[in-house]
């Protein structure tokens, strides 16, 4: 990664709101209040027990399996009601409770200053030696980057309103024309690339100018999404093509939500048939435990699975090449998801993860290119779209 | 006072069947010929034969004489302790001068001077020129010397070694000049011979309070200081015996003074009669021998205690004889049936108002003045009972300050405030020592050895019979009586050690603490400040002194009540501990020989105030000197 250059991005995207003109600059200028608010509130309130003489605190929700709740009427994942408390005057919590403190004020200094920074910038700029000591505030990012998240969760604000950003991953292409921060994007002409999906979603960066797509095909990864890509589907079939890297990023779920609440396009999904795939889309449709609190903005409650099935060994004919053995985290994982409470209910996919088992190996959605190049993307998805064969 | 004919019945029985094994001289094959068949009767009959201090002058060892290093100690010991012994039952507060002087590469002369009562002229000769000579064995009383033979073998021994008689010079009376003799000890006859008596005018200046005794002791020795040394000796002595000044000069002529920390005497101890379950038969029969009683019944109420008519009538009715019968008829099998009996018969522990221990507070008086450490702490236990003689047992122990770190602790050991400073491990307190578990008391101890760390343990055991090993007197018998009690009196000091110890980590805990709090405060107050735009100073300061607040709050601990406990006052409040604030040691010093160390004559600092103990008893009029 090249360090500090990340910024230049940014720099060049955030100076688009602030002098655009219209209702997303008013937007982003409303949300940016809220936000600092937020971080004010924070200071106060330490400030206020410091000087009382009481052990100044933040409390930081738990992101924990416990700590999350599967909201059955919106169906998706919540952050429960449990939190840490983070103290000052604990040995085991004082750094951390000044690195939360240093990370609020520099991303208020961030927003006040209109400019974005990704994980590893703000690991940089929060660091530096403090006064007195040879000690760092940080000793590397792997300690920044939890910290951060525990002040996004305690803010209750999001990574993206707090102007930092993650390591982009993800890429789109299909009939549909986006506006970037203020640049014209047809997904349309991108080539054999796509256009990589910035890790900030949200409503003041990306616009939707015009959408002729009637549904968004998520793939996993990319070697899939370039054969689709290649082969034309999403002009074939009129649709969206995505594709998020493995565990899609946030930048990617949220434009996945944003397609399919403000556009009402229905999300598909080709995933792996292995745990992981399954955990995938489990994320993409109810939210991530890591990240519960902002299932409300991501998830996407009515995405569907359709494949690769279990059963697709024996209804695709295909050889025994393609078997990858479970291992036997596998076999914990599998079961393990198939206790999730929003998966319990779910008859199809108790079904579907009993017979991977009962199968003993897992498939990737390549496999399918053991049959043909183009089987996947001529046959296989049509077919399943036009059969509307697909878990929930 | 006895004479000898009695006197040597039961000890050097004892001892001689000790040296049986290691030689086959005539005399010793006879003593086993003689005891495998002899009644008790004969036995004390027939060692007259044998002059005791012709056994001793052979067996040297047996009374400490084994080399010459020794010696010269066991003959420091003994005037010193006999010194004492004087000085205390003549209701005098202990002023003690020793000298050694070298004379020649292995030869010594060494003075031991007193401001004690003084001995009556008639008696010198007995008392320095008999062995097994002196007031102490017949009696139940607690004393340093016990048998009558200590200074009398010193005496000897020089004598033997020099052929110089012992010189002693006394002054039992403020207005009667000092009596100067000079006496050798005739060992075919156990008797003195007195080389020269004479009335020098100048000896009187050398008892300036008006009475006293001086020994002058000639012998082959050799001076080595480190542990085992006279110098130890000596310190060690002044530890058990606050209340004593003791002024050394050494060899090399310097002058050591082991200043008085206690102005008051221990109380006199008060003389018991035995206890009958304390007795074994052969004694049982010397007792019946030596009684004026002339029945069994007032034979066992007169000279045993708690034994009262009652008592007496079921012990002889177990026995299967009456408190009637004739203490004359009383042959060996009526005698052990009646020492069947007592066994067998319940009766009261012996009375322990006879033993007088050192007490804590001079214990931790003594330790103050002899040990640089930091904390002290000292604890005396209720008095015990074992095979019928009553004892206590006192512990104190003394950690860090000077003391080496690195080594194991030193274990110091008094019986009736002696120091006993051979045969280590053979003694009961040694065992107890390694019994304790230290490692409750946050220290490290490896697997059947000493506690590791800068720690002095002090043993003391007060009984008006100390059961040693041997008659040299250098380790404590290891009986389980003496031993429990040590344990408990160990682990009672332990547990103040251990208290003091976690609240010292704590303290560096807290230090630590305070220092991480101090570090993030900073850049917690600049960045509210960046936030809030609160001043950061006024921030930083509210922040330093509730980081202070509360890393002083962690240092509290809470009862099990869950209230607040502060244990700092507590121990301060502990009239058994002492601490001195390690600032004030002096780490220059840290912590090499401390057998060199272990004494300053300047005064500590914070020296807590020794007791006033009520000094209720009347101290008896001067008496003629009953010295051994």
């Amino acid at each position: 990664m090249a360090k500090q250059r990340s910024k230049k991005t940014p720099t060049m995207k955030s100076t688009s709101p602030r002098t655009t003109p219209g209702s997303s600059a008013t937007v982003t200028k409303d949300r940016d209040k809220k936000t600092l608010m937020k971080i004010d509130e924070l200071g106060e309130a330490i400030v206020k027990s410091s000087l009382a003489q009481r052990d100044p605190h933040v409390d930081i929700p738990m992101r924990t399996v416990s700590n999350t709740k599967f909201n059955k009427s919106k169906r998706i994942l919540e952050m429960g009601s449990n939190a840490q408390r983070r103290n000052l005057f604990n040995l085991s919590m004082a750094k951390k409770f000044m690195q939360t403190v240093l990370l609020a004020d520099g991303c208020k200094d961030l927003i006040e200053a209109g400019k974005t920074l990704s994980l590893r910038g703000m690991y940089y700029k929060s660091l530096h030696t403090i006064e007195g000591t040879n000690e760092k505030t940080f000793n590397d990012q792997s300690e920044s980057d939890p910290v951060l998240e525990d002040l996004e969760v305690s803010l209750g604000a999001l990574r993206e309103e707090l102007h930092v950003y993650a390591r982009k991953a993800g890429t789109i292409a299909g009939n549909i024309t986006l506006i970037d921060s203020g640049d014209e994007i047809d997904c349309r002409r991108m080539g054999s690339g796509g256009y990589s999906i910035p890790s900030i979603c949200e409503p003041s960066i990306i616009q939707f100018k015009k959408c002729e797509a009637k549904f968004v095909l998520h793939v996993e990864k990319n070697t899939i999404w370039s054969r689709f890509n290649e082969d034309r589907f999403w002009q074939t079939h009129n649709c969206i093509l995505t594709e998020g890297g493995g565990q899609p990023p946030r930048g990617v779920r949220r434009l996945l939500r944003r397609l399919h609440e403000e556009l009402g396009l229905p999300i598909y999904c080709l995933l792996d048939c292995d745990p992981w795939g399954h955990y995938i889309y489990s994320v993409i449709k109810q939210g991530s435990i890591n990240l519960a609190f902002e299932s409300q903005r991501m998830a996407v409650p009515d995405a569907k699975f359709i494949g690769i099935r279990a059963q697709d060994y024996e209804r695709c004919e295909l050889s025994d090449d393609v078997k990858i053995t479970l291992t036997d985290r596998d076999i914990t994982r599998a079961q393990q998801i198939a206790e999730y409470p929003w998966f319990v209910d779910k008859k199809p996919w108790q079904r579907e993860i009993e017979r991977m088992l009962a199968n003993g190996f897992k498939m990737e959605v390549e496999s399918l290119i053991t049959k043909d190049i183009s089987y996947v993307t001529e046959t296989y998805v049509p077919q399943r779209l036009e059969e509307r064969d697909f878990l929930d | 006072m006895s004479t000898l004919l009695a006197a040597p019945t039961k000890k050097p029985r004892t001892t001689m069947s000790k040296a049986r094994k290691p030689t086959t001289s005539p005399q010793s094959r006879k003593t086993k010929t003689r005891r495998s068949k002899a009644t008790a009767q004969t036995l004390a009959g027939q060692q007259r034969e044998i002059s005791v201090s012709e056994f001793f002058a052979k067996n040297r060892h047996l009374l400490g004489f084994d080399n010459p290093r020794k010696a010269l100690l066991t003959t420091i010991k003994e005037a010193v302790d006999n010194a004492m012994d004087a000085c205390e039952e003549g209701g005098i507060l202990p002023d003690i001068f020793v000298q050694v002087l070298q004379l020649g590469e292995t030869r010594f002369k060494v003075t031991v001077r007193d401001n004690g009562p003084g001995i009556v002229k008639q008696q010198i000769e007995h008392i320095f020129g008999k062995l097994l000579y002196g007031s102490k064995f017949h009696r139940l009383k607690m004393s340093r010397g016990q048998q009558g033979i200590g200074i009398s073998a010193a005496g000897m021994y020089g004598l033997m070694t020099t052929g110089k008689p012992v010189l002693i010079i006394s002054k039992p009376s403020k207005n009667k000049p000092a009596h100067e003799m000079r006496i050798k000890m005739d060992t075919s006859k156990n008797r003195a011979e007195i080389v020269s008596d004479e009335v020098h005018q100048e000896d009187d200046k050398l008892f300036p309070q008006g009475t006293g005794t001086q020994v002058e002791i000639e012998l082959e020795g050799k001076y080595l200081k480190g542990r085992q040394s006279i110098d130890e000796y000596l310190e060690q002595t002044a530890i058990a015996n606050p209340h004593a000044q003791i002024t050394y000069v050494t060899p090399g002529n310097e002058t050591r003074t082991f200043p008085r920390s206690v102005d008051e005497l221990p109380d006199e101890p008060k003389e018991i009669k035995p206890h009958p379950k304390g007795i074994e038969l052969g004694t049982l029969i010397q007792m019946l021998e030596r009684t004026e009683a002339a029945k069994v019944g007032a034979f066992l109420q007169n000279d045993f205690c708690r034994v009262g008519p009652s008592k007496a009538k079921e012990i002889c009715h177990t026995a299967g004889i009456t408190n009637l019968t004739w203490v004359k008829n009383v042959g060996h099998r009526e005698a052990e049936a009646l020492y069947n009996a007592i066994q067998a018969v319940k009766l009261t522990v012996p009375p322990t108002d006879c033993l007088v221990p050192i007490g804590s507070k001079a214990l931790l008086a003594g330790l103050l003045r002899g040990v640089k450490a930091e904390f002290y702490t000292a604890s005396t236990r209720p008095p015990a009972v074992y095979r019928g003689n009553p004892f206590q047992i006192e512990v104190g122990l003394a950690f860090g300050g000077e003391l080496p770190a690195q080594e194991t602790a030193r274990v110091i050991r008094f019986a009736n405030r002696v120091p006993l400073l051979y045969q280590q491990s053979e003694c009961c307190s040694f065992k107890a020592v390694l019994d304790a578990s230290w490692k409750n008391y946050e220290l490290s101890q490896p697997k059947g050895s000493l506690p590791l760390g800068p720690l002095v343990v002090m043993i003391h055991m007060a009984s008006v019979w100390v059961p040693f090993t041997s008659e040299s007197k250098e380790a404590i018998a290891d009986y389980d009586e003496i031993r429990k009690e040590m344990k408990l009196a160990l682990q009672e000091c332990g547990r103040k050690l251990g208290t003091y110890l976690r609240r010292r980590k704590r303290m560096q805990r807290e230090s630590e603490r305070r220092s991480i709090f101090e570090r993030y405060i900073r850049e917690v107050a600049k960045s509210c400040e960046k936030i809030t735009g609160t001043d950061a100073k006024k921030l930083y300061e509210a922040l330093l002194r509730q980081a202070e607040r509360r890393t002083a709050q962690a240092d509290q601990q809470l009862d099990d009540e869950g209230r607040i406990l502060n244990e700092t006052a507590r121990l301060a409040k502990d009239e058994q501990v002492v601490i001195v604030p390690a600032q004030q040691a002096d780490p220059a010093n840290n912590g090499n020989e401390i057998g060199e160390s272990l004494f300053d004559d300047k005064p500590k600092p914070q020296r807590r105030k020794t007791t006033k103990r009520s000094r209720k008893k009347s101290r008896s009029p001067r008496r003629t000197a009953k010295r051994k």
